[in-house]
């Protein structure tokens, strides 16, 4: 069998409080090749911190656990900051979920994106401009000269999505983190920018890990889905399969939300039970 | 009950609304949809007086809305924002926060009614002396409600009330305000991005693009995908999930 590209298994992230640890992520086990995975869940059900602790990101008195956490066949437990620098940014990079406060608001957002590939490539800085222009008409920026030299607060929020996506994509990673890429953005920008990294994604032949919490949006942009509650994975399923979904939790997600065409007097609600936790 | 019509907002040289008309009847839900930018919030915060307005007329029950709003168009309209983080006082307890307009309105029995408003919300009376932090999403929104209705209004405009609550928690919220609605008899402006909710929760609704109404429509015409503009066709499409052939719109 083939390296997976990552592979997690017993994934543990804890912070320690005065009230005693709380454990953000439970055992945590999952791998993936180069496909789109989605990680479902509700606020504070662990899927940003499986993904932080990917990335090593988790700082103390956060406290990362696992009995396996590999990329690409390379331990990642207890990797020296100076081995981070080849693999952080360069093989597995992270879009968050909102331009406003992911972009450095004073620098332009050509700059940015050509500091990227420098970084990364040791390019000069002509080459890594003309790069990060390339890049920008890959994200499907219309005039990538002006855009060049325009600072954060100047473009949309889909435009600067779209940069968001340029930046992590020109050191070409073989993995990409998407936390909540779409959330902060209106319906009909969301498909335009979900296109844009589904397109990168087959054409480069990256992994994804999207995490979301969408299960509508997932299921038709993913291939398989799984589904967090209490910092346990609950429920891994394909995602053309997840109306099939057996889990309680799943279930009653996925009866909870509004959907056109289903008139319904009143919503289901979620009955949480104790042992979903466990 | 409402009337809106030919409602014109402006920020400097930007049309935020641009001529929008609509009415409500007694009782009814009526929701506005469209995307950020689109002028439905501007709406709502022109009939509060919270913006100024370049043009049209608005009357609540009957009166003309002029500059200002004083304290008798308050007790009849209330609103609840988005943000349940960023509208409660920090510092005020649960009590402090429903007790204000209680007071303003120099209503009788303010224990009772604090009471009363906590228990409509389902929140119960261990809550009133904590304060909003130590509250979820979801409760924080339950006080917004309650500090809503403590002076009991006829009219609640809602704007983008569950957007910031994870879904689970949106049904809940969604539940409680529908049935606050049935057993008093409240007028609703729901303003949402989310067509499914608004199609959920209000009888008729207006979609939004631009600072212009582009449509009115019935729910039951959005549950059966009758919609007249290319606009509401494509937000409806899109608000289905991932669909790469609406990618070059």
């Amino acid at each position: 069998m083939s390296t997976p590209l990552l592979a997690i298994e017993d994934l543990n992230v804890t912070f320690e409080t005065r009230k005693g640890p709380v454990r953000a992520t439970r055992d945590v086990t999952w791998s993936m090749g180069r496909e789109k995975i989605a990680i479902v869940g509700e606020s504070g059900s662990g899927k940003s911190m499986s993904a932080r602790a990917v990335l090593g990101l988790i700082q103390p008195p956060g406290r990362v656990e696992a009995r396996r956490l590999e990329f690409d066949g390379i331990d990642l437990r207890g990797l020296r900051p100076r081995d981070w620098l080849s693999i952080r940014g360069r093989r597995i990079s992270m879009v968050m979920q909102d331009p406003r406060y992911s972009l450095n608001p004073v620098m332009t957002v050509g700059q940015q994106i050509a500091e990227a590939y420098v970084i990364h490539h040791g390019a000069n800085r002509a080459e890594a401009r003309r790069r990060a222009l390339d890049m920008l008409a890959a994200v499907h920026i219309r005039d990538p000269e002006r855009v060049y030299g325009t600072y954060p607060h100047e473009i949309s929020g889909g435009m600067g999505q779209r940069v968001m996506i340029a930046m992590m994509l020109i050191p070409e990673p073989e993995l990409l983190i998407a936390d909540e890429p779409t959330s902060a953005l209106d319906v009909t920008v969301q498909n335009q920018v979900l296109a844009i990294i589904d397109e990168m994604v087959t054409r480069r032949g990256m992994g994804l890990v999207f995490i979301s919490h969408d299960l509508g949006l997932v299921s038709s942009f993913c291939d398989r889905v799984l589904i967090m509650y209490a910092g346990r994975v609950v429920e891994e399923c394909a995602a053309a399969d997840l109306h099939k979904a057996t889990h309680p939790y799943t279930r009653g997600l996925l009866a909870c939300q509004p959907r056109l065409g289903e008139r319904a007097a009143e919503l289901a609600t979620l009955n949480r039970q104790a042992e979903w936790a466990r | 009950m409402i009337s809106v019509d030919r409602l014109t907002v402006r920020f400097g040289s930007m049309l935020a609304v641009r001529e929008a008309s609509f009415e409500v009847a007694r009782g009814e839900s009526f929701g506005l949809v469209g995307e950020s930018g689109s002028g439905k919030s501007t709406i709502l915060r022109a009939m509060t007086g919270l913006v100024p307005t370049d043009g049209g007329r608005m009357t609540v029950d009957g009166e003309v809305l002029g500059k200002t709003r004083g304290r008798r168009f308050h007790r009849v309209v209330q609103m609840v924002f988005q943000d349940p983080y960023g509208s409660l006082h920090p510092r005020h307890t649960i009590d402090r926060i429903l007790s204000e307009p209680v007071a303003i309105h120099d209503l009788d029995q303010p224990e009772r009614r604090v009471l009363a408003a906590l228990d409509d919300v389902g929140l119960g009376p261990s809550f009133r002396f904590r304060y909003p932090h130590q509250l979820s999403g979801g409760q924080r929104q339950r006080v917004a409600i309650a500090r809503a209705i403590i002076a009991e209004p006829q009219i609640l405009l809602l704007d983008e009330p569950t957007s910031a609550l994870d879904v689970s928690i949106q049904a809940e919220v969604l539940n409680l305000l529908a049935r606050l609605r049935r057993d008093r008899g409240l007028t609703y402006i729901l303003v949402s991005h989310n067509l499914a909710v608004v199609a959920h929760m209000c009888e008729r609704l207006a979609v939004m693009n631009r600072g212009q109404i582009v449509e009115q429509l019935t729910s039951d015409d959005l549950h059966r995908r009758q919609a007249a503009t290319d606009y509401t066709r494509l937000l409806m499409r899109a608000s289905e999930g991932y669909d790469p052939t609406l990618a070059t719109v």
